[in-house]
């Protein structure tokens, strides 16, 4: 369909205003209030010895995440395109269910297992605590950032077949050697977006994590626990705005990385 | 040397395989022929390893390799679709196999310059796939199948995704670089006039099953079967058999044809037929006509006879066959 100048434009114009009434004032605000009364106040206040162990303990929470998830990702998607068992049907919906469960409720069931009284109570009355503790935000984490890496990788392996894999066998390597020099190279990616993806959603996820969270200041907030504490609890509205923008740093950052990566692969 | 003897495979309920045996000579180009769905890849991934047999045996010179997986079974394999290693280089993906065998690094440089110079890509080395033409990623992919010297080669449909030009220019390539290396080889094709081109045997598949085996010239000159007649090589009904074009003769004198026809033993007979178009191709002339029994058929003739014939649309001539194939004579129930 051919388009005429004027309506070609308009539809830009409401596109663009949508998008900056949506998304762009909101970011343009805090940053605004972040830097308005100067770098150093924001740095003074990212620097906090609270504000620094919320940045560890997302970045820690981050890096246990990803690698569990690439592991357990890689392995479902390989399950999923080429295994034919009775209940793949299944797996495939169990794989979406964080897409569709409000991450709150990913918060009170995982208490409901592995809290005081749960199934899994044993544990945590034996001195090893799940929830308010560290093994409790991982999980809660993990639960909302399973489907990235499963979801990309999926498409990858339908569209590479086996051809490759088959003739690497013909060629003489062995299961091993060919999951390694040929699928997960050609994977790499889709690999990389879904851990992109899962980067961005650990670091900003707030309703489970905070479900399972003791929130103590210093010890167990995150970024975005730290954003909300400085906000509601201690009335700090400054401080929320820079712990905001030291978080959107991160997630541009990770953007930044893989527009970078992107160009990188169309040029190989 | 590959013998297969009695390979069964089923899918569900369908037969792929169903009681195959055939020896493949060491040394030979043997061409798998057949329609699509016969069983021609079913039966080169058996050989392979890459599926495994309900029943029967593989033998690769020698050695029962039924039951052991690809890798060590001393095979190469070329697919229809390249199968490249997208991520790797032209000289990756063909010292492939050399580096999972742990070869010095020297040994596997000078091998893998030597195969690319010898399949042409010589200069290529740093390509990836992506930047290689359809035939190059071919000649690639045979490349990295001759790299760790198979003792046999099998090539499903290697050149099935190239257009007409590039097809005849490679498996006459193939064919020469046959004749230099000289390993035993088989090649998958459902095209006749390839099979024809370059294999000196070729095993026609039907149905999960051989319907024959032998040299080209054999094959067309005695088919075992209609099948087999109809599958390799143009065909004509003359009173509902199986008779070559260029073996049917045309005569406008009624006597003349059923006198000579009756010294062909096992012959269909003679057949009236009405002239519809009379077309030159060069050195030939296809002549094209409607029987009393209204059938259609084709017949070839030279220019010489079809000049000598003078025939215009509309005009009647008798045609028989000049000879029959010669299975007809030795076993009369065929001839029937
Ligand atoms: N994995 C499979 N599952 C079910 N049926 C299969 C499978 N592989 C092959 N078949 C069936 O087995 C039969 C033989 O297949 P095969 O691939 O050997 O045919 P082919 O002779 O190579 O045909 P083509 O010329 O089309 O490649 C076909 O009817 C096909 O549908
Ligand atoms: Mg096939």
């Amino acid at each position: 369909m051919k388009t005429s100048r004027p309506a070609r434009w308009s539809l830009r114009v409401v596109a663009l205003g949508y998008l900056i009434a949506l998304l762009g004032t909101p970011v343009v605000l805090i940053l605004w209030r972040t830097f308005e009364p100067g770098l150093g106040t924001f740095l003074a206040s990212v620097k906090t010895p609270a504000a620094i162990s919320a940045l560890n303990l997302s970045l820690l929470i981050v890096a246990i995440v990803v690698p569990l998830n690439v592991i357990f990702g890689v392995v479902t998607a390989l399950a999923l395109v080429r295994g034919r068992f009775r209940g793949r049907g299944l797996l495939q919906a169990v794989v979406d269910l964080p897409f569709a469960v409000s991450p709150v409720v990913v918060g009170v069931s995982l208490i409901l297992l592995w809290g005081a009284g749960g199934w899994f109570g044993a544990l945590d009355r034996a001195g090893f605590k799940v929830i308010f503790g560290l093994p409790g935000m991982v999980l809660a984490t993990l639960f909302v950032t399973l489907p990235f890496v499963v979801r990309e990788v999926e498409p990858v392996l339908h569209e590479i077949g086996t051809d490759q894999e088959q003739a690497a066998a013909t060629l003489g390597a062995n299961g091993w050697q060919t999951f390694w020099r040929i699928t997960l190279p050609a994977l790499r990616w889709g690999l990389t977006y879904g851990v992109v993806l899962t980067v961005a959603r650990a670091l900003g996820e707030f309703g489970a994590v905070i479900m399972v969270s003791s929130g103590f200041a210093g010890v167990s907030q995150t970024l975005t626990l730290l954003v909300h504490a400085r906000y509601v609890d201690d009335q700090n509205t400054y401080g929320a705005y820079a712990a905001a923008t030291l978080l959107m740093g991160l997630a541009v950052l990770t953007l930044l990385l893989m527009s970078v990566l992107n160009r990188k692969r169309r040029t190989t | 040397m590959i013998t297969v003897t009695g390979a069964h495979k089923s899918y569900g309920t369908f037969k792929a395989l169903d009681g195959v045996s055939v020896d493949i000579p060491a040394g030979s180009l043997t061409a798998l022929l057949g329609p699509s769905g016969s069983g021609k890849s079913t039966l080169l991934r058996s050989i392979a390893g890459l599926e495994d047999l309900d029943g029967g045996s593989v033998v690769i010179n020698g050695k029962d390799v039924t039951g052991i997986p690809p890798q060590q079974r001393g095979i190469g394999f070329v697919f229809q679709h390249y199968a490249a290693f997208k991520h790797m280089t032209v000289r990756d993906n063909v010292a492939f196999g050399l580096t999972i065998r742990k070869r010095p690094k020297a040994e596997i440089a000078r091998k893998v310059d030597e195969l690319l110079e010898i399949v042409g890509l010589d200069g290529f080395q740093h390509r990836y796939p992506a930047q290689l033409s359809g035939g190059q990623r071919q000649r690639m992919a045979l490349a990295r199948a001759l790299a760790v010297d198979p003792e046999v080669l099998l090539l499903d449909e290697p050149f099935g995704a190239l257009d007409a030009q590039v097809r005849a220019d490679l498996r006459r390539w193939l064919r020469r670089l046959h004749d230099e290396v000289h390993v035993t080889t088989v090649l998958v094709t459902h095209d006749q006039e390839e099979a024809l081109d370059v294999a000196d045997r070729i095993a026609v598949l039907n149905k999960g099953r051989i319907e024959q085996i032998g040299d080209p010239e054999v094959l067309y000159d005695r088919p075992a079967n209609d099948f087999v007649m109809s599958f390799l090589g143009q065909v004509a009904h003359v009173n509902g058999r199986l008779v070559r074009p260029h073996d049917i003769v045309l005569t406008r004198d009624r006597n003349e044809a059923y006198a000579a026809d009756a010294a062909v033993k096992g012959s269909p007979g003679v057949i009236t037929a009405r002239v519809d178009r009379v077309v030159r191709l060069g050195f030939e002339v296809r002549v094209e006509l409607t029987a009393d029994s209204s059938e259609q058929l084709e017949v070839q003739v030279t220019r010489a006879a079809a000049e000598a014939l003078a025939l215009d649309p509309g005009e009647t001539v008798y045609a028989r066959a000049a000879h029959t194939p010669d299975a007809w004579e030795t076993d009369p129930a065929l001839a029937i």
